[in-house]
């Protein structure tokens, strides 16, 4: 039988893998972007997860609509990175550093 | 009938107009108009202040005692302007406005080729003006107001030839010592304002005698006469005007000034302000003891050694002023026997025969083409007659001859100290005796060496093609524009001055002879100053004298008799053997007496004393304080001290931000895991 907690600790398990995959990688913009994804649906997970325990279909309207903004969210940011890439031709996050103080 | 206030306010106004017209639109008038417009001001308040006097003395008319303006209110304390005329006042305009118009009449002659003679016009007649509402005040408020104006007129005219250097030291000095005589006659009023609770002089007075039995805690264990205070912090003010011991410093270096100024304010009339005071506040000095014989031992010690300066002094006007100072201290000494009218007597008599020496002494200058120095001079009463002959009457009167006008003051305050039995009277007789060998000894040694004897200089003319009066343009910066200045070397011979010059010397001279003689039976002796001078019955010296007294002419002749006469007939003896007769006698006791020289040309080392404790104390504690408070505390510590420890901040901070994304999300979930951590632990 599965179980709330299953799915919770999925979306948990999901939202770690995504957060660690923001501190560990040094190396790819674009593996930022997939995390960031991961998290949205980790969180998505959450809501789906809930709105079916307590039985109030809400929750998973609002996946909808985080997916949807999620996408158009990917799309913008995959256009600042090509643009990033025309500018300094590197997608190296070490070497993105322009903001220091 | 009654003095108006229109007369008096004119009095004291007149000045003050010519002064303003001459400073002020001194350009547009032209120097005839700005010597027109003072005169005639000095002139106005001049011939009123006769009428006043008139009025006071024979005319019956009451005193005058009124507030005219409110000059400021704070709270319940009022400070207003006003007039109180009475004989002592009307006494002291007459002698302030009478030695200032001719001061004003001889400064044409002396000033005329001057640049700055529009202005030095204007601050004479602003110190007539400022003198006056000294003299004229009703309340200690405009007193204080008058004593800093005339010192501060003082100031400027002591620097009046500004870019001399040593007349800006001058200047600076006579400021800096008149701030400590200052210091206590603020707190003197201070001390009035808060025993009396008014500054009014009637109800002042009036109330004096409550200031009886009063103490005032200044130090732990011991409690002070309030009358007492009040009376030396007064009096400490006096000291810093009148130059009296300790603070008589000022007063020979204020020679800097041009000679009608020396005669207007450093001899005549603004350094007799203090012995004024004393005078007019005599109720208050009356209640105490301790002061008047502070103010004795002060005063005699002036009067005797100032003088003893002045015989080794070389400068002509130097030796005059060392005689002013010397003569103070007489005043001095009798305000402090109580004998404030011999005091204010004096002044008067001092005032018309020092005048008259002072001017002399700038018509000398005059002649001998700004040469000052007396070793040069000698045989100058064949080239300067008038000055000569005014000169000696200027120089009996100060020595005290009987039957001149300086006699009869001189006498009286001798006499008047003998009978006083005032702690520190024995000591006061004997300097003021001396006193007299002193004065006549410098007083006749001053006219043997300027006019008898060799003539010390020669004359030799210089293919300069200039007229003869164009030493006149070296009025400004004296011997500093001779480029070629040797001691003892003329351009030209001696000559006589003009008779704006000669003429002021004439008219001083004629008081300097009779106005002792006419006026010391009712001033001295009798009631004539009524209640503007209150003496205790007990301490009334001239009151006791006044028995003895029969007439001025009795009085001339039993001079002849006393110890004065022949105390200065000896210095005139010694001062001719010595410089008329056998100049070398001179130079002999100066090598025998080396010690006793040195000594008094380097007046006892006052001078270089307070150079090193207050000047070179004044400027070290300045470093100190520039180099600890101002560079270490306020800009180290506070200004650069404060910007520093915000970059310190500022640096360490900025490594914070890194500028890498995984950076601020490490931080971003390590927040959060601090806050739902600590959420976690408080819900536990």
């Amino acid at each position: 039988m599965i179980t709330l907690s299953h799915y919770i600790v999925l979306g948990a398990i999901l939202f770690c893998i995504a957060v660690a995959g923001l501190f560990i990688n040094r190396k790819n913009v674009i593996v930022l972007l997939m995390a960031i994804e991961l998290m949205l649906l980790a969180v998505n997970t959450n809501f789906v997860a809930f709105s079916r325990f307590f039985g109030d279909v809400g929750g998973q309207v609002f996946v909808f609509f985080i997916l949807t903004v999620a996408a158009a969210e990917s799309a913008i940011g995959l256009a600042i990175l090509v643009l990033l890439f025309r500018n300094r031709s590197t997608i190296n996050v070490a070497e993105i550093d322009s903001m220091k103080g | 009938m009654s003095l108006s206030l229109s007369i008096l306010l004119t009095i004291a106004l007149a000045p003050l107009v010519g002064s303003i017209l001459a400073g002020l639109f001194g350009k547009l008038i032209g120097r005839a108009g700005a010597h027109t417009a003072t005169i005639l001001g000095v002139a106005i308040a001049c011939g009123l202040s006769f009428h006043v006097l008139y009025q006071l003395v024979w005319g019956g008319a009451q005193n005058f005692n009124q507030d005219v303006y409110t000059w400021f209110e704070i709270g319940n304390f009022h400070a207003s302007v006003g007039f109180m005329v009475d004989r002592l006042t009307a006494m002291m305009m007459v002698v302030v406005t009478f030695v200032s118009l001719l001061v004003h009449l001889y400064t044409i002659g002396y000033m005329s080729d001057d640049p700055g003679y529009q202005r030095f016009f204007s601050y004479i007649s602003l110190f007539t003006f400022s003198m006056l509402m000294l003299v004229m005040s009703n309340n200690f408020m405009q007193l204080f107001f008058g004593w800093e104006a005339v010192g501060l007129v003082s100031y400027l005219l002591i620097g009046f030839w500004y870019k001399r250097p040593t007349a800006i030291f001058a200047n600076l000095k006579a400021f800096l010592v008149n701030r400590v005589g200052d210091f206590g006659f603020l707190l003197g009023i201070a001390a009035i304002l808060f025993f009396l609770k008014t500054l009014d002089y009637q109800t002042a007075f009036d109330a004096a005698p409550t200031l009886v039995g009063k103490t005032l805690q200044i130090t732990q264990n011991h409690a002070w006469d309030a009358a007492t205070v009040i009376g030396i912090l007064l009096f400490i003010g006096a000291m810093g005007k009148s130059a009296q011991v300790p603070l008589h410093v000022w007063l020979p270096d204020s020679m800097e000034g041009p000679t009608p100024i020396s005669a207007l304010i450093h001899a005549a009339t603004m350094v007799t302000a203090g012995i004024f005071m004393v005078a007019r506040m005599s109720p208050i000095f009356e209640l105490t003891e301790g002061a008047l014989s502070f103010i004795l031992v002060i005063g005699s010690t002036t009067a005797l050694f100032t003088g003893l300066i002045g015989i080794v002094q070389n400068d002509i006007k130097r030796v005059i002023a060392y005689s002013t100072l010397s003569q103070l201290g007489y005043m001095t000494v009798a305000l402090g026997v109580s004998a404030y009218s011999g005091a204010v007597f004096h002044l008067m008599t001092h005032a018309f025969f020092k005048a008259l020496l002072f001017l002399g002494a700038g018509s000398v200058i005059i002649g001998m083409h700004h040469e000052q120095d007396m070793r040069y001079m000698g045989g100058l009463r064949k080239y300067m007659p008038v000055t000569w002959i005014t000169m000696w009457i200027g120089s009996l009167a100060l020595a005290g001859t009987p039957f001149f006008s300086g006699f009869y003051s001189k006498d009286a305050i001798i006499e008047a100290v003998g009978e006083s039995h005032r702690w520190g009277a024995n000591y006061a007789y004997f300097c003021v005796l001396a006193g007299v060998f002193v004065t006549s000894l410098y007083s006749f040694r001053l006219l043997y060496m300027t006019f008898h004897g060799k003539e010390r200089f020669t004359v030799e003319h210089k293919a300069h093609g200039h007229g003869h009066d164009a030493h006149a343009d070296h009025h400004d910066d004296a011997h500093d524009d001779h480029g070629h200045y040797t001691p003892g070397v003329l351009e030209h011979a001696p000559h006589e001055s003009p008779w704006v010059v000669t003429v002021p010397l004439v008219l001083l001279a004629i008081p300097s002879i009779l106005i002792g003689f006419f006026t010391v039976g009712p001033m001295l002796f009798g009631d004539w100053f009524g209640k503007a001078i209150h003496v205790d019955e007990a301490n009334n010296v001239l009151g006791e004298l006044a028995h003895e007294f029969h007439g001025a002419f009795g009085m001339g002749l039993h001079g002849f008799t006393a110890a004065p006469f022949w105390l200065a007939f000896a210095g005139f003896a010694v001062a001719t053997y010595v410089y008329l007769f056998n100049p070398t006698v001179a130079d002999k006791a100066k090598s025998a007496l080396k010690p006793v020289y040195e000594v008094l040309n380097h007046k006892y080392w006052i001078d270089e004393l307070y150079f090193a404790v207050f000047a070179k104390g004044g400027v070290k504690l300045g470093e100190g304080l520039s180099k600890v408070g101002d560079a270490a505390i306020i800009d180290g510590a506070i200004v650069n001290g404060s910007a520093g420890l915000v970059q310190r901040i500022a640096s360490g901070t900025r490594r914070l931000q890194s500028g890498f994304l995984f950076h601020y999300a490490f931080a971003m979930i390590l927040g959060l895991i601090l806050l739902l951590g600590g959420y976690w632990l408080i819900g536990q």
